[in-house]
């Protein structure tokens, strides 16, 4: 890489370690992905986890003196407060490292929103801005619906990016990698929310190369949160960083637009049968619960609700839980939704996240209901089984405390 | 003496060992920390061990943290792969495989994978671009 003479001292320790071991990590990366030069972020969004790996990594930085230029906001914790009133007594194990990771962020300078849809509320870029987001959802939002630049960044790499206020110039901040090569023709009908859970996981299904798919076919513009669920499903099921809807999302206002120069590489049809056999492979058949879990990303007002209305004075048979914002959170109390959602015996919990383990361990074993595929996929590992369903059917399920279908 | 292939550098070191040939990308979150074992369903290596071995594989996949968080706990119980030879680089397995110094290459002669078989041993030398296969 060509580092100018400013970045070139950063890498060789003039701005101490912290800053050094940052520029290590980030031309490297630069080096593999051909980058020319480093180049200033405005904003950035770290995927705090309160896992092994993330604690070690902003400790090593912090041991280093490391301090964030640009000051991320950051994933979901947990809220330890409300689990351990609410769900069990959280182990010491749970509350230390919980605990050791929100004062680790806070210390390196994070803004602690706690939320893994800062595209929607505190950390929303512009058209054309270069930033730095990890969280799988967050990636793709930013790039194909908002117009933002930020490249797939892992935790790591994007708080190392907080740190010195530059990345590494390659990929999707380049015009001309930013152009569509797979030509998707969507036959399917889409047009729920959940619709776009499963086109999300079809399409790498589909198709495995990381080029960016451009989809035709789709009807209307997806809801806040169909995009929110299309972007974390391709991320999770494949690696895809961004995507253009032709006439909708604002590099694609038609095909040749977002397609540039490039010639159409592959053609995939995803038609109404591959989107049932996803549903099949993915959805798992009905059978008795033990919870209701929501909030893989955090769920919008608008979810919340209609999880409410789908309630009507109706209680819940199993634990249902609605992960969200603070501030989601408290407009869902000035909406009347919480109250509606505690009286049939639900909870929503602000600040935390479905996979900081081992913080939802009484559910390790058991069998839960959820909205979204990725909160099935990361939650394997602890041999919880989720059935997919639609938010609606979900809440159904909860009140029967069993999915009928 | 091997057949040698040129390929290029994303984390340095140099390592000797079994290669383990993975069809899918593979998301280390999915793997089992305290056995290296494939737990993930209907994945192409479910139930095979990548402990040790050189993983060949198109690309990972998976969430910004848990790509990192997988390597951490499989290194942590002596159990992460020797090393990565990847077709697509993409930015979270580049920066995990840096982080933790586990050696990476990319851009391998086509030649590479038209010989190379589950099981061979091989040299992975990041550092200086070289793949050796042991014959």
């Amino acid at each position: 890489m060509n580092l100018k003479p400013e970045h070139k001292d950063m890498l060789e320790g003039r701005y101490g370690e912290g800053v050094a071991k940052a520029m290590e990590i980030q031309t490297a990366i630069g080096e593999t992905f051909d980058a020319k030069r480093m180049v200033p972020i405005t904003r950035a969004h770290v995927a705090l986890s309160s896992q092994d790996a993330d604690l070690w990594f902003v400790e090593k930085m912090l041991s280093l003196g490391a301090t964030c230029k640009v000051s991320p906001t950051v994933n979901p914790s947990i809220d330890l407060k409300y689990l351990n009133q609410h769900l069990f007594e959280i182990p010491k194990a749970g509350v230390d490292i919980v605990s050791a990771t929100n004062a680790a962020y806070q210390k390196i300078g994070a803004t602690l929103t706690f939320d893994c849809t800062p595209y929607l509320q505190q950390n929303v870029p512009g058209m054309g801005e270069v930033i730095a987001f990890s969280e799988s959802s967050a990636t793709p939002y930013v790039n194909s619906v908002l117009g933002a630049r930020s490249n797939r960044e892992s935790s790591q790499s994007a708080l190392c990016a907080a740190v010195t206020g530059l990345v590494p110039e390659y990929g999707l901040l380049l015009d001309e990698h930013r152009y569509g090569e797979i030509l998707v023709e969507v036959e399917a009908d889409i047009e729920t929310d959940f619709d776009y859970q499963l086109l999300g996981w079809c399409y790498p299904e589909l198709y495995k190369g990381l080029e960016i798919p451009v989809f035709t076919g789709i009807k209307a513009r997806p809801t806040p949160a169909g995009f929110m669920n299309f972007g974390a499903q391709l991320n999770t099921s494949g690696a895809v960083s961004m995507y253009h809807i032709v006439g909708v999302t604002p590099e694609a206002p038609t095909l040749e637009a977002a397609f540039g120069a490039n010639k159409v590489k592959h053609r995939i049809k995803v038609t109404n049968d591959d989107i049932a056999r996803t549903r099949d492979r993915l959805c798992r058949k009905g059978e008795k619960i033990d919870f209701a879990m929501f909030g893989c990303p955090h769920l919008t007002i608008t979810q919340v609700e209609t999880i409410a209305k789908t309630i009507a004075e109706r209680r819940f048979a199993v634990d249902f839980w609605v992960l969200t914002s603070s501030l989601t959170k408290e407009l869902a109390e000035r909406m009347g939704y919480l109250d509606i959602i505690q009286r049939a015996g639900g909870h929503i919990v602000a600040d935390t996240c479905i996979d900081v383990p081992p913080c939802w361990q009484p559910y390790y074993g058991k069998v839960g209901v959820t909205d979204s595929p990725k909160c099935a996929y990361y939650n394997e590992i602890r041999g919880i089984k989720f059935i997919i369903r639609p938010i609606e059917e979900c809440v159904e399920a909860a009140i029967v405390g069993e999915v009928l279908q | 003496m091997g057949t040698k292939f040129k390929c290029k550098k994303i984390s340095k070191g140099c390592v000797e060992g079994k290669v383990i040939i993975s069809k899918d990308a593979l998301c280390y979150y999915l793997v089992e920390p305290e056995s290296g074992t494939v737990v993930e369903r209907n994945h192409d290596l479910e139930g095979r061990n990548v402990a040790g071995k050189v993983l060949i594989m198109p690309s990972g996949k998976g969430s910004s943290v848990v790509q990192a968080d997988g390597i951490y706990k499989l290194s942590q119980h002596g159990n992460s792969p020797l090393g990565m030879i990847i077709e697509h680089a993409d930015p979270v397995l580049v920066s995990s495989a840096i982080i933790f110094e586990v050696p990476m290459v990319h851009e391998v002669d086509p030649e590479f994978y038209a010989q190379i078989i589950d099981g061979d041993t091989i040299v992975l030398d990041a550092t200086n671009g070289v793949l050796e296969i042991k014959k």
